[in-house]
């Protein structure tokens, strides 16, 4: 049942290229060009050169923007506008079957970002540990956990209002305080635990641990553990507001 | 092929569905014809296995939709009232997802699109997107899916609301098709002359319940005269002269602009009709049309 991904790959040729493009302007502008400037004056971040601990941190960022992207206007369109899902429910497919491909979907399109992503990284020569090849498998089911919840939303609001306050008031602030550019010990102590309360955080210290070859594994463990309910629970209420819209 | 006993669909405290039963023979073309809010499209949405049922009971093609609904949904085609197509994707790919959602072998897939694409007359539109089709091709396209998996039963509501009339006759030739090939359709419609086009046996729905059934002549038997006379006297005059015609018909309806009398012969009314003296701006004999049973049975108020 993964059709979806015939969908995608139709429309796939025009997103190969921004898949590689952008990790490497940003890596280049903000991880080799900022990156100097920091080194020069901090004398490395973390015990390791900036743009080796700011490209795990925008894999992360990367991932989860693209697996939220994925997950709201796109339901929300296939639900309300092009109504493709009910098309699916007419079918011997029943209500699970459309929200696992919506699933798996996100895991195969995080697998393929994340893909470009690591490639270009072991360009940059920021790729230090064999763990990398880690980072794949952990990047697609860390797509699924930030799309699990979104689809949830996407499928109850009515209205793609909602989405714009999602992405200021969510995806921004987590994109850019989830120790994706700079380490949690910057910030004060309330919003440090703040951060460790959201999921992206734990994403970027799993992928930074793959990369690096460093980090701890009772860090790492909670990390895992902590996406693995937070995907759980996002499972959970995607499923629920699925059978609540359309199974009438 | 579907039968319903007692059938109800509630939403919280309303009854969409309260109460039907019809049951709808193999290679029959059943019709459900109701006003706006009448429950039609529950019905439908129960028949197809995509709505639960709160009570009563239904069988189509023999299986329980709460329990064997995947079963029994790969055996029937539905069209629905509101495209759902994938606008991002071509004619051709349009069928081939549908036909795997069926888990049908793709070379059948393949082999079958062809011919849907000849039959709905967009074999030379297969490779384009579908977002920008007119409305008469997106209907046809959804018609032409839903034929993928060659279902036993085919649902269509309300196939042919919003088409100009070219792309009706050319629906309705192609349904004609298909019921002849020993399809089974179950169609709703508020277009009476579709239903008489179309259905075997039809049923009536106003407020959740059947109010009538039968098929489209013997429904004009039952519920109309075999002919109308429409009478239309000046602005405002049709109460005045209602008192001096009323005995002529089984039935009258005074209209704003128009009496309506149901009548056996409509020529020798308006004959009388004359011989009394009135003087009618316009007299006019048609015969009975379903849509007079319609009008009588559902009421001529606005629904919504």
């Amino acid at each position: 049942m993964w059709v979806h991904a015939y969908t995608y790959s139709k429309v796939w040729k025009g997103s190969v290229t921004t898949t590689f493009l952008f990790p490497l302007l940003y890596l280049a502008a903000m991880g080799v060009g900022l990156g100097t400037l920091v080194d020069r004056h901090a004398h490395h971040v973390g015990g390791v050169a900036y743009v080796d601990f700011l490209a795990p941190g925008l894999l992360a960022g990367t991932i989860f923007q693209v697996a939220v992207n994925e997950s709201t206007y796109p339901v929300m369109a296939r639900i309300k506008w092009m109504r493709t899902y009910w098309a699916m429910l007419a079918t011997p497919l029943d209500i699970d079957d459309v929200l696992i491909g919506h699933l798996g979907w996100s895991a195969l399109r995080g697998g393929m970002v994340s893909g470009a992503f690591l490639l270009v990284m072991e360009g940059f020569g920021v790729i230090h540990s064999w763990w990398a090849l880690a980072a794949l498998p952990l990047a697609m089911a860390a797509s699924v956990a930030f799309a699990a919840p979104t689809t949830a939303y996407a499928a109850t609001t009515t209205s793609e209002n909602g989405f714009a306050l999602l992405y200021r008031f969510g995806v921004m602030p987590l994109f850019l305080f989830s120790a994706t550019f700079f380490p949690l010990g910057q910030l004060p102590l309330w919003l440090r635990a703040v951060a460790q309360c959201t999921p992206l955080l734990h994403a970027v210290n799993l992928l930074r641990d793959c990369t690096l070859g460093t980090g701890s594994a009772t860090q790492a463990l909670v990390d895992v553990v902590y996406l693995t309910v937070f995907a759980a629970v996002g499972i959970a209420l995607a499923r629920r507001a699925f059978r609540k819209r359309m199974v009438l | 092929m579907i039968v319903a006993e007692g059938l109800r669909k509630e939403f919280g405290s309303f009854a969409a569905v309260d109460g039907v039963d019809f049951h709808i023979g193999k290679g029959e073309s059943f019709g459900f014809l109701g006003p706006n809010g009448a429950g039609k499209t529950s019905t439908m949405r129960m028949i197809a296995c995509m709505s639960p049922y709160s009570g009563g009971s239904l069988r189509v093609l023999g299986m329980d939709p709460m329990m064997q609904g995947p079963a029994i949904r790969g055996r029937l085609g539905l069209v629905p009232q509101e495209d759902t197509l994938d606008e991002e994707l071509t004619v051709l790919d349009n069928l081939y997802i549908y036909g795997r959602y069926f888990d049908l072998p793709k070379k059948l897939i393949r082999e079958r699109a062809e011919r849907l694409l000849e039959f709905a007359q967009l074999t030379d539109r297969r490779n384009d997107k579908v977002g920008p089709l007119s409305g008469g091709m997106k209907r046809r396209l959804t018609i032409a899916r839903s034929l993928i998996s060659e279902p036993d039963i085919l649902i269509l509501d309300e196939p042919t609301t919003g088409l100009d009339p070219q792309a009706r006759h050319l629906l309705w030739d192609r349904l004609y098709r298909l019921k002849s090939q020993g399809v089974t359709l179950v169609i709703t419609t508020h277009y009476m002359d579709e239903a008489e086009q179309l259905c075997d046996r039809l049923v009536v729905m106003d407020k959740g319940r059947i109010v009538a059934h039968g098929s489209p002549r013997a429904l004009i038997a039952e519920h109309s005269t075999r002919e109308v006379v429409e009478l239309r006297f000046a602005v405002d005059q049709q109460e005045a002269n209602v008192g001096a015609v009323a005995d002529l018909a089984e039935r009258v309806e005074v209209l704003p602009d128009r009496i309506l009398l149901y009548v056996h012969d409509g020529d020798s009314t308006v004959a009388e009709v004359h011989r009394r003296g009135l003087t009618p701006e316009s007299a006019l004999v048609r015969r009975s049309t379903l849509e007079d049973v319609f009008l009588h049975l559902t009421g001529r108020t606005l629904v919504d």
